[in-house]
């Protein structure tokens, strides 16, 4: 229990520490291009792909349900407030740690096993602002960025579905959508993928940084160990942050 | 400060340090005079590592002191201590170079960090360094593609980039050959002249330890069971420090009733 306190105790102090230093100079461009070419342009495909695939998964499954209810012009409305609302904030995020977070994360826990991190406070350089920061200020710019991206490849893929593959009109898949789409619902997204974005980069460089404090965790396996734990425990707290975020401000 | 204390650059007294429950090391104390090298010798196991991190300011002692440069580092705040850490050097044991960067952009970066130095003078002073180690013709290699050799003068480079009034080096020798083990040693002599630093270096190879210390300090399970010259090492008549000198296993060493259990 005490170990728990103390454990979350650290991490409140690491996010307040790397949350001041992303907000105050001196900032590293290079090191930040580097991070968002890795967390955003590397997770393209993946994003893209799967975007593509839920768009056409939710048509069809609307598509299925809307036609029992003599309803199929509500489509591009289903489809748009699904991936606005919940798939494409969601599906993001649990990509970007499957992809990102997860790599992130066993990249500093390796920083630390060769004494990268306590190479860097010996040389009077701060690690979080050297090794943390540049993760952050990527992840929070490339994470509702893919976001935006998956949700508008989702949109053309229930496009392909309603209106190529079932007869819809393109009018009315569009104007559904434009119709019921508010800009509320637009401002959740972001909050959606802001609070999200946070948790995935906290959680996976915070599990690598203390590395060296995981009873038990060493060399290898403790890599090992912490990468499972950054994947496990982000993609739980991106869930449990999706209800409460629906729930206050639905 | 007392004429005394001038001359000592490291003073650590009543160092005591603990794992958890477990204690590591046991009331340590023992001072580093300017422009001397001490070598902090032990078996694997024995604290020298530990005793390091308390050196650098990396772990927190449970109780005792620990003075570089005349100040009292286990009070410091993070700001002082990084203060501190820029007039000292540390050579890892395997070098712990940024895998993402050059070999040159790694011995550059405390001087872009620490100065306002423009771009060229960094890359000639890094030069510099890179020459001195004998590194100059890979200054744009990778870390991945150098030799454990080079890793380590090139972490020896890093270390004395700025030029640091007191430098420590983690295991210089090990997991080299002995020729190039030796030449790592000479190094570290010429440093010593040519800088004028005061080294302290963490080490369990005796040959090498006896090459370039001045005094010594042993650790033996936590406890530190000699400190003095060389001289006065090769004279001790302490059984721990004889086995050591010979290289004669411990008593305690194998468990003999498990190597019978294996072998039957």
């Amino acid at each position: 229990m005490t170990e728990t306190i103390r454990s979350l105790g650290r991490m409140g102090i690491f996010l307040g520490h790397s949350v001041a230093a992303m907000l105050t100079p001196p900032w590293r461009p290079r090191s930040l291009i580097k991070q968002i070419h890795f967390i955003g342009v590397r997770s393209l495909s993946v994003i893209i792909l799967s975007g593509l695939f839920v768009g056409m998964v939710v048509a069809l499954l609307f598509q299925d349900t809307l036609v029992r209810f003599g309803a199929t012009s509500m489509a591009g409305s289903a489809v748009g407030l699904s991936l606005i609302w919940e798939l494409g904030p969601v599906l993001t995020a649990l990509m970007v740690i499957g992809r990102a977070g997860s790599a992130i994360c066993a990249e500093i826990s390796i920083m630390r096993t060769e004494q990268q991190i306590d190479a860097l406070e010996c040389m009077a350089i701060d690690p979080i602002r050297h090794v943390i920061v540049p993760r952050f200020t990527a992840a929070m710019i490339s994470i509702p960025l893919l976001t935006a991206i998956f949700i508008v490849i989702g949109i053309v893929g229930g496009y392909f579905i309603s209106v190529v593959l079932f007869g819809l009109s393109e009018g009315a898949y569009f104007q559904g959508m434009s119709d019921t789409v508010l800009m509320g619902d637009l401002r959740m997204c972001l909050v959606k993928t802001l609070v999200f974005s946070l948790l995935i980069i906290w959680i996976s460089t915070a599990k690598g940084f203390y590395l060296h404090l995981v009873t038990g965790a060493y060399g290898s396996e403790g890599v090992s160990r912490v990468t499972t734990m950054a994947v496990v425990h982000s993609s739980i707290a991106v869930l449990c942050a999706d209800y409460l975020v629906s729930a206050i401000m639905l | 400060m007392s004429a005394t204390d001038e001359q000592n650059l490291i003073e650590v007294s009543g160092l005591v340090s603990h794992y958890g429950d477990r204690q590591v090391l046991n009331n340590i104390s023992l001072d580093v005079r300017e422009n001397e090298i001490l070598v902090i010798m032990g078996a694997s196991g024995s604290g020298k590592s530990t005793f390091l991190r308390h050196l650098l300011g990396l772990k927190a002692p449970s109780a005792g002191t620990v003075k570089l440069l005349g100040r009292d580092i286990t009070t410091m705040t993070r700001r002082e201590l990084f203060d501190l850490r820029k007039q000292i050097g540390v050579a890892f044991q395997g070098g712990a170079l940024f895998s993402s960067l050059s070999l040159i952009e790694n011995i550059e970066l405390p001087l872009h960090e620490h100065t306002v130095l423009d771009k060229d003078t960094i890359q000639i002073m890094a030069r510099m360094k890179l020459e001195m180690m004998n590194l100059l013709d890979h200054e744009h290699l990778m870390p991945s593609e150098l030799s454990g050799g080079m890793l380590k003068r090139a972490g020896l480079a890093r270390a004395v980039i700025m030029d640091p009034r007191l430098l420590f080096f983690d295991e210089p020798s090990s997991g080299l050959d002995p020729v190039t083990s030796a030449e790592l040693d000479e190094l570290i002599k010429q440093l010593r002249v040519a800088l004028n630093m005061t080294i302290v270096i963490i080490t369990h190879e005796m040959q090498s330890a006896l090459n370039i210390a001045d005094r010594v300090t042993v650790l033996h399970h936590g406890d530190q069971i000699f400190t003095g010259a060389v001289d006065e090492l090769h004279a001790s008549s302490d059984a721990r420090i004889l086995n050591m000198i010979h290289r004669r296993p411990s008593r305690h060493g194998v468990d003999s009733d498990y190597i019978d259990q294996l072998t039957r």
